[in-house]
């Protein structure tokens, strides 16, 4: 760890890490005692990864959790009681009892898209939050995690392609872990780095040591300066591992005792007291003062939750569909003039430029194949003996004016990856 | 069953002229982005090459290239997208290049589109369309009609019009609408079929069928390109003295309920007919709204013509035989009549 942050932001980071790991703790003595509904996952050991890059964002950013970045949420501005109330079940609960864990968002204010329980998901979905983002002008930045057996599911590979294709600004961290519920990384992936994924995607990549919350921080926060200076999508894999099972009932014995204690011996809480206390940014008071106030806090976050109620039974049918205005009035929230993407400055010529081919236009003008093949109407009549309606000239004509030419490029073929450990 | 003059239409120009299906879509989705900045296309080839039939023909020129977006390959990643959008306030309109290709993305739409506002209060506005359906020999694989694998995911609406007026109001509905919204193109009716669209903006509202062809013996409930052959088999009906009343579903989710049984609370007889296959298929979900329902209006039994309980087939002889035809119906009918 180097030194090259403000007092208050190491403070801070310490603040939010210690505050997730005491959530999570007082979430396995509500779990303990019945009081938790579900499951209950633990981030115990990769608190420096969802805090240290939670705190890269600014707040008109865009995040969505995954089921171990409760952290993250923290950071973004959400509170132990949400958190407590989602896992409780309760009606006060930022789904009001119709999805438990970290499945919760915030579209108005925080910025949170929820997660579900299918990996890779929210890599397609935050690359569209980033790409209208981008459109509407509000410069911001989406980012989302997966862990190592997230990365191989379809629709991690489909959204990072398109994301890199679009440069969107997106950022996305891959928890390695090591293990994907009962399964260790090399039984997953045959790849040393899963960094490497971002390769085939011509997408910049950083390998960081994810019990280093500083520099998960400094390495999230060039990633999303960098993205949202337009340089495209990219991903940060954070070397980490779970310290609990898979959720509370899993007593993970499958995990060696090795190592289980070699990374207990690399907790990132206490590797970044002594950081701090090498530092002198923090001693023996100052760290008595964050235990209590976030003791102080959960305690009463936490009555506020037992206290809220269970939801009411019919509750279960609302809320399928939005009703309309009354419901939620949806307006795009516009930084950039609007004239920019209506005509006539949005026209363009329907043209792709290739890279030392030149230009090849869209077949506009004719009419397609009823169906897929390349079959004229005359041959497609006789197929299937019925008279096609050939409507003749397309229906929309537009005055073309040139704005702007599109170049296709490829994506840059070299992925350079900096490692940060 | 089709309406063949009118050829050479000028869509954009529509003044209670004679449009084609695919015009009626086109014209749509030209107005909607005309009108909102907010609605953006995107999906495989529908900018420079103006989608595999040509419904965004046009679009890319006058938009431009943030605002159409082709894609690679990948619907999940499209669907995905379209819904991260909506989350900004955009309202994409999504093309799926054949319908088919719907379930590629089938978790993203059922999982993460459809459950996001019973959930946690996110409204996804967005519209997915594509071509659908057979009877032009696409094979398997581009003939489908995947409509009832949405119509049981809460949160969906699904709308299935069968003449260009419905369509392009139906579209223009839909990108207005707060939910998410399926919209089946049926693809046999893109240039087949052309019918009256005003010139002045409308809307056709989602969740209402319409009585087609009013008749006392009987009531036929179809949509899409059925509803075509359940007139024509309506019409040789009539010739027998059997009067068929012929209901337009035009949304499949929610379901108007109460055409239907006004409709068969009349005539006391009921006949449903789609293309869809038959297990699974919204007539099985009529005849318990019915039974629940109508159950001592039914002066017979539910009959269903559909497609056969297999996949679509290629050879012109197979599909044919495959798919419900007016013949068909018209047996159906006759035979429902007699109760």
């Amino acid at each position: 760890m180097k030194k090259e942050l403000t007092r208050q932001q190491y403070l801070d980071l310490y603040y939010y890490m210690r505050l997730n790991r005491a959530v999570e703790d007082m979430m396995v003595k509500l779990f303990r005692q019945n009081k938790i509904v579900g499951g209950l996952y633990s981030s115990l050991g990769q608190e420096a990864i969802s805090v240290g890059t939670a705190y890269a964002l600014e707040k008109k950013d865009w995040l969505a959790p995954m089921i171990r970045n409760i952290g993250a949420l923290l950071v973004k501005g959400v509170r132990p009681r949400d958190v407590f109330m989602q896992h409780m079940a309760k009606y006060d609960s930022p789904t009001k009892g119709k999805d438990g864990t970290s499945h919760f968002g915030d579209l108005d204010n925080l910025h949170i898209v929820s997660p579900i329980s299918m990996l890779g998901d929210l890599i397609p979905v935050m690359t569209g939050v980033a790409m209208a983002g981008r459109y509407l002008g509000q410069k911001i930045v989406a980012m989302t995690w997966i862990g190592d057996g997230g990365s191989s599911t379809g629709v991690f590979h489909e959204g990072l392609n398109f994301a890199a294709v679009q440069k969107a600004p997106f950022v996305l961290i891959l928890e390695n872990n090591l293990w994907a519920y009962s399964t260790p990384v090399r039984k997953q992936v045959p790849l040393e780095n899963l960094a490497d994924r971002a390769k085939a995607y011509g997408m910049e990549s950083y390998i960081v040591d994810g019990n280093d919350v500083v520099a998960m921080y400094s390495t999230a926060k060039e990633a999303v300066e960098r993205a949202r200076a337009g340089e495209g999508p990219i991903l940060i894999e954070a070397k980490t591992f779970r310290r609990m099972g898979h959720a509370q009932h899993d007593p993970a014995e499958y995990v060696p005792k090795e190592m289980r204690a070699y990374w207990e011996a690399r907790d990132p809480i206490a590797l970044y007291e002594q950081f701090l206390t090498s530092e002198k940014l923090l001693d023996a008071k100052g760290r008595k003062e964050i235990e209590e106030k976030i003791n102080t806090l959960l305690v009463k976050e936490r009555d506020f939750a037992e206290n809220s109620p269970m939801p009411p039974p019919e509750f279960a049918e609302t809320g399928v569909y939005c009703t309309g205005d009354d419901c939620h009035k949806i307006r795009a929230k516009w930084e950039r003039p609007i004239a920019e993407v209506t005509p006539p400055r949005s026209s363009v010529e329907a043209v792709w430029t290739v890279p030392g081919f030149g230009s090849g236009k869209g077949s506009g003008g004719g009419n397609a194949p009823i169906h897929f093949g390349d079959t004229s109407p005359a041959e497609e009549m006789s197929a299937s003996g019925r008279k096609p309606a050939n409507t003749g000239k397309p229906a929309i004509k537009v005055t073309t004016k040139v704005a702007s030419k599109k170049t296709v490029k490829t994506p840059a073929a070299s992925a350079s990856r900096k490692a940060r450990r | 069953m089709a309406k063949k003059n009118g050829a050479g239409t000028n869509g954009a120009a529509a003044n209670g002229t004679q449009v084609t299906f695919l015009e009626a879509i086109k014209q749509a989705m030209f107005e909607e982005m005309e009108r909102d900045p907010a609605v953006v296309l995107i999906g495989e080839d529908v900018g420079v090459y103006g989608g595999a039939f040509k419904t965004s023909e046009g679009l890319l020129e006058r938009f431009g290239w943030e605002r159409v977006i082709d894609t690679p390959i990948s619907e999940s990643a499209i669907i995905g997208a379209a819904c991260g959008m909506s989350y900004l306030g955009l309202r994409p309109i999504v093309e799926m290049q054949f319908i088919d290709f719907i379930v590629c993305a089938f978790n993203q739409i059922t999982n993460f589109v459809a459950k996001g506002h019973y959930l946690w209060n996110a409204p996804a506005p967005m519209v997915v369309r594509g071509p659908s359906g057979g009877g032009v020999h696409g094979g398997p694989f581009h003939s489908a009609n995947p409509e009832m694998y949405f119509v049981h995911t809460p949160g969906l609406k699904v709308i299935y019009p069968s003449t260009p007026y419905d369509a392009k109001g139906l579209l223009k509905a839909a990108v207005r609408d707060n939910n998410p919204v399926l919209l089946f193109e049926h693809k046999f009716l893109y240039r087949r079929i052309k019918g009256e669209v005003p010139a002045a903006d409308y809307t056709v509202p989602i969740g209402k069928a319409v009585v087609r062809r009013e008749g006392r013996h009987l009531t036929i409930i179809s949509y899409a390109a059925m509803m075509h052959t359940s007139l024509e088999a309506a019409e040789a009906l009539a010739k027998e003295g059997i009067e068929a009343e012929v209901i337009d579903l035009r949304t499949l989710l929610p379901l108007d309920e109460e055409t239907i049984l006004n409709s068969v609370k009349k005539t006391n007889k009921c006949l449903v007919v789609h293309e869809d296959t038959k297990t699974g298929g919204i007539a099985g979900e009529i005849a318990a709204i019915l039974c629940e329902r109508a159950f001592g209006d039914l002066d017979g039994p539910l009959v269903r013509v559909t497609s056969l309980d297999t996949p679509v087939p290629y050879a012109p002889t197979l599909e044919e035989y495959f798919l419900p035809n007016a013949k068909k119906v018209f047996s159906a009918a006759k035979e429902l009549a007699r109760y």
